[in-house]
């Protein structure tokens, strides 16, 4: 490939259709990507990043529309064929078998090409030195992190002979610092030639790393561009269109007033591979926001849990509010005492996909006054629902829409709406804005800031770092089911909290 | 070939039109199964399905049949929308007659108007225990309700069967395996002279009514069709996961025991071996046909109640198996089940394929 001057594009994608019922995921897209090059997929939830992914891939066949690999027509049918071309793809979602080694995971996912496990061993050995990812074959994936099960799925890709790697958003499992490695490694296959397709909507990270950039929004292409040369406003804008603001920054408040107070909170994880929780302590002050980071895994879930009331806690006095221990109480005496909580999971925790959003009203709202004699209050339940859609501007045919027919983000409204409505003295939010569009993330984070200068004391778990600099008055890090120290977020840096996040603070002194 | 492709978002109208395709489907195998049994299609049809309710007396008899299936599927409903899977309404409605039996026995010389409440209250207790024990069993021991509930079946009609052959059987019987015939104060009134028709069927759907509200406009109704829908959403929102339960089945089981203590107190007027021809069976693929709706449950009923009149009749005209009652209800549980696919998917034959992608294959040749 040393004659550069002719050598036709890696990969090229020509007027590309994909058509589903109801709506046209992607619409004549075009797409280019040289050898050696790091080239960026920007779009929002919905763009029709993922569609076309998956026919490169092979898993979806487009209705219309070319694929030339190296200059030549393919059709791509199936996962196996594009591993023959020479393309990998790291999903976000990995699929790995907890107790199988290493070596034995990839092995599966190689299939024939496996070759036995001793020299498979070898090779993912030399792989992963060469690029600066440490991995050892033998250990059993239960034990890994999530950043090193991330390399599990890179090197798995790099075992064969490899032209074009696909990364769907690598990064949002990862600390900055992890970061920072994952992109040496990505600099140094791509200097060896190979092409990589970067998909994120984190546009600092697409400046600092990639060549070339493709923007979709509503599954058509709606700009191109070398990041280096752009701002993230003005990428940003190409994401969403003209007409969606875009962020702002928050004034940070201090208070003093504690509402919520966890001490000394011990729990054993209910699932074998979970995190148990040790000795976790802070508290949540009337009137700011406590961000909460930390990679996915790390007892977040166990955390939220205890919270919530779903699973409650032996020791009563670990979790206290103003008028006494709850730690024994059911999630409803909670939520009589003024919490409010939104769960991580839109659809099947936070909503009954299959109930009408008045319903869905009721489902958390039945404390306002929604239920007389056991009796449900139907006008007043459909008025209350008809306010969260008018106030927070959820996007649906009415207060029958099943929950199910919401998008990511509308859903995530109505159910940031419906707590706050209800006027919490405490709301306990959970990666309020995952995977929901940049238009209503910022509506979220704005109705979070104005419930906090009304005087409520919020607690936002989220793996979204920005995120937490942008709404947390005070910050802090989960790892391993330990808490690291709390900052007021202009006191501390994103690296700091990067570190916390890997398990780098005091706390964690040798405890055997 | 025909392929089977995902709706996306399942079809309300195909939910309800799946029980009305099983019935058709029903009466074509019904029809193609009589021709091959050397019988006339059509009027083993109408011998089945016309002639058992061609009179007042018959209209009359279909109510008597209706009453328990609708009870049991009534309160069927009620625990299946919390997806809790009682099988045993059977078994609970044995245990109701059971139970009310005893009741008015020992009430046998006593007179006055609280002798019949007392034996449909025994009754109602009756068939609750008998769920109660499965809630019991589900909520302490986490054990599988299907499996609980079926076995308590067994035990209840061996139960009753022990009963009918030893402390409750009639003294002056002459060992039949029977009870003494209640007295008249212990009996339910009949609605109309010269007929069987009791106040069972208004009991029936009085509980239609109740349970429809209960469902649609009550807070605990509504607890637990969250909790059917979505048991995690339902634990999120406080609602108390094992009370609902227990509620669910007691209700479903007292429903059942009613209507057992309904037969011995009705039509039968004494404790007999076999007080119900599975009518809790048939009410499990009533409450389904029915689509857990109270009143797709009484138009399904009174589908049910024809199919068992429709097999006597076939028994004594057409000298056909009695059989075929369980046959047709087979049928009908077999084609609902094979329709409800329909709600969620919907058929495509792809030979009609699109010009684009017809377009497309020929470029792929074209570059081979």
């Amino acid at each position: 490939m040393a004659e550069a001057h002719i050598t036709p594009p890696r990969l090229t994608l020509r007027r590309i259709t994909k058509i589903y019922p109801g709506c046209v995921a992607n619409d004549s897209i075009d797409l280019n990507i040289e050898p050696a090059e790091i080239h960026a997929l920007l779009g929002e939830n919905g763009a029709g990043k993922s569609t076309l992914m998956k026919v490169i891939y092979g898993l979806v066949k487009p209705d219309q529309g070319e694929v030339l690999w190296d200059g030549m027509p393919v059709e791509i049918k199936d996962p196996a064929q594009a591993r023959k071309l020479g393309i990998g793809m790291v999903f976000q979602h990995f699929s790995l078998f907890e107790t199988l080694t290493v070596t034995e995971n990839i092995a599966l996912a190689l299939g024939d090409d496996a070759g036995d496990l001793p020299s498979l061993a070898k090779r993912i050995r030399e792989v992963s030195e060469k690029y600066g990812m440490a991995l050892n074959p033998d250990r059993e994936i239960h034990t890994l992190s999530v950043g090193e099960r991330q390399r599990v799925e890179i090197v798995r890709c790099l075992v064969q002979p490899i032209k074009l790697l696909i990364l769907d958003e690598p990064t949002s499992v990862l600390t900055p610092q992890e970061v920072e490695t994952l992109f040496v490694t990505l600099r140094k296959l791509a200097e060896e030639g190979c092409s990589i397709l970067f998909i994120s909507h984190k546009l600092d990270e697409v400046r600092a790393l990639c060549h070339n950039a493709t923007i979709l929004r509503a599954g058509k292409v709606s700009g191109e561009c070398k990041p280096a040369d752009e701002s993230s406003q003005s990428i940003a804008r190409m994401m969403v269109g003209d007409d969606t603001p875009i962020s702002t920054d928050y004034p940070k408040v201090l208070r003093e007033e504690p509402f919520l107070q966890v001490s000394g909170l011990n729990r054993v994880s209910d699932d074998p591979f979970g995190t148990d929780l040790h000795n976790i302590s802070f508290s949540v002050n009337a009137g700011e926001i406590l961000g909460i980071a930390g990679v996915a895994g790390n007892g977040q879930e166990e955390l939220l849990g205890a919270l919530s009331g779903e699973d409650q806690v032996e020791n009563h006095d670990a979790i206290h509010f103003p008028h006494g221990a709850v730690g024994h109480l059911s999630p409803r005496e909670r939520r009589a005492a003024g919490m409010a909580f939104v769960p991580e999971e839109r659809l099947g925790r936070g909503a009954v996909p299959d109930m009408s959003l008045k319903d869905n009203a009721l489902l958390t709202g039945f404390l306002t006054g929604l239920v007389n004699r056991g009796m449900i209050a139907h006008g007043k339940t459909r008025d209350f629902a008809k306010q969260i859609i008018e106030r927070y501007k959820v996007k649906t045919s009415g207060t029958e829409a099943h929950a199910e027919s919401l998008s990511g983000g509308n859903l995530q409204k109505f159910i940031i709406g419906r707590e706050i409505m209800q006027n919490p003295k405490l709301l306990i939010a959970a990666h309020p804005t995952w995977g929901v569009d940049i238009g209503a993330a910022t509506a979220i984070h704005k109705a979070l800031i104005e419930l906090r200068d009304k005087g409520a004391a919020i607690l936002v778990v989220s793996e979204d770092i920005d995120e937490l600099f942008q709404i947390s008055d005070r910050i802090g890090a989960i790892c391993h089911g330990r808490i690291s120290p709390i900052k007021p977020t202009p006191d501390t840096t994103i690296n700091e909290v990067g570190r916390w996040m890997a398990g780098d603070f005091a706390e964690v002194e040798i405890k055997a | 070939m025909i392929k089977l492709e995902p709706r996306g978002q399942h079809s309300k109208l195909m939910a309800w039109l799946s029980p009305v395709f099983a019935g058709v489907l029903t009466l074509i195998s019904g029809a193609i199964l009589f021709a091959l049994l050397g019988q006339d299609p059509l009027e083993a049809l109408h011998t089945l399905l016309i002639m058992p309710v061609s009179d007042i007396y018959g209209l009359a008899e279909l109510c008597v049949k209706a009453a328990p299936i609708l009870l049991c599927a009534i309160g069927l409903s009620v625990v299946f929308k919390a997806k809790v899977w009682n099988i045993g309404a059977e078994g609970q409605l044995l245990m109701g007659g059971l139970i009310g039996s005893a009741c008015a026995l020992a009430l046998i010389d006593a007179e006055g108007f609280w002798v019949l409440p007392a034996v449909l209250l025994a009754g109602m207790v009756g068939g609750a225990l008998w769920a109660g024990l499965a809630a019991w069993l589900k909520t302490s021991f986490n054990a599988n309700e299907i499996l609980t509930t079926i076995m308590l079946n067994y035990i209840a009609l061996n139960l009753l069967i022990w009963a009918v052959h030893g402390p409750l059987k009639d003294p002056d019987g002459f060992n039949f395996p029977e009870s003494a015939m209640f007295s008249d104060s212990a009996l339910i009134p009949t609605l109309i002279d010269g007929t069987r028709i009791h106040f069972g069927m208004l009991f029936a759907l009085l509980a239609v009514v109740v349970v429809w509200v209960l469902l649609s406009r009550s807070f605990l109704g509504f607890q637990i069709k969250v909790l059917g829908l979505d048991a995690s959403a339902a634990r999120l929102a406080g609602f108390r996961e094992k009370r609902l339960v227990w509620i669910a089945l007691l209700i479903s089981g007292a429903l059942a025991g009613l209507a057992g203590v309904g037969e011995v107190a009705g039509p039968l007027g004494q404790l007999v071996p076999s007080i119900s021809p599975g009518y809790g069976y048939a009410a499990i693929i009533v409450a389904f046909l029915g689509r857990l709706h109270p009143v797709g449950i009484l138009l399904a009923t009174l589908l049910m109640a024809l199919i068992y009149m429709g097999g006597e009749m076939a028994q004594i005209n057409l000298g056909l198996p009695v059989a075929l009652t369980g046959l047709f209800q087979g049928m009908l549980l077999f084609y609902l089940l094979a329709c409800d696919v329909l709600i969620n998917f919907r058929i495509r034959i792809p030979a009609l394929s699109t010009p684009a992608t017809d377009k497309l294959a020929a470029n792929q040749e074209a570059a081979n």
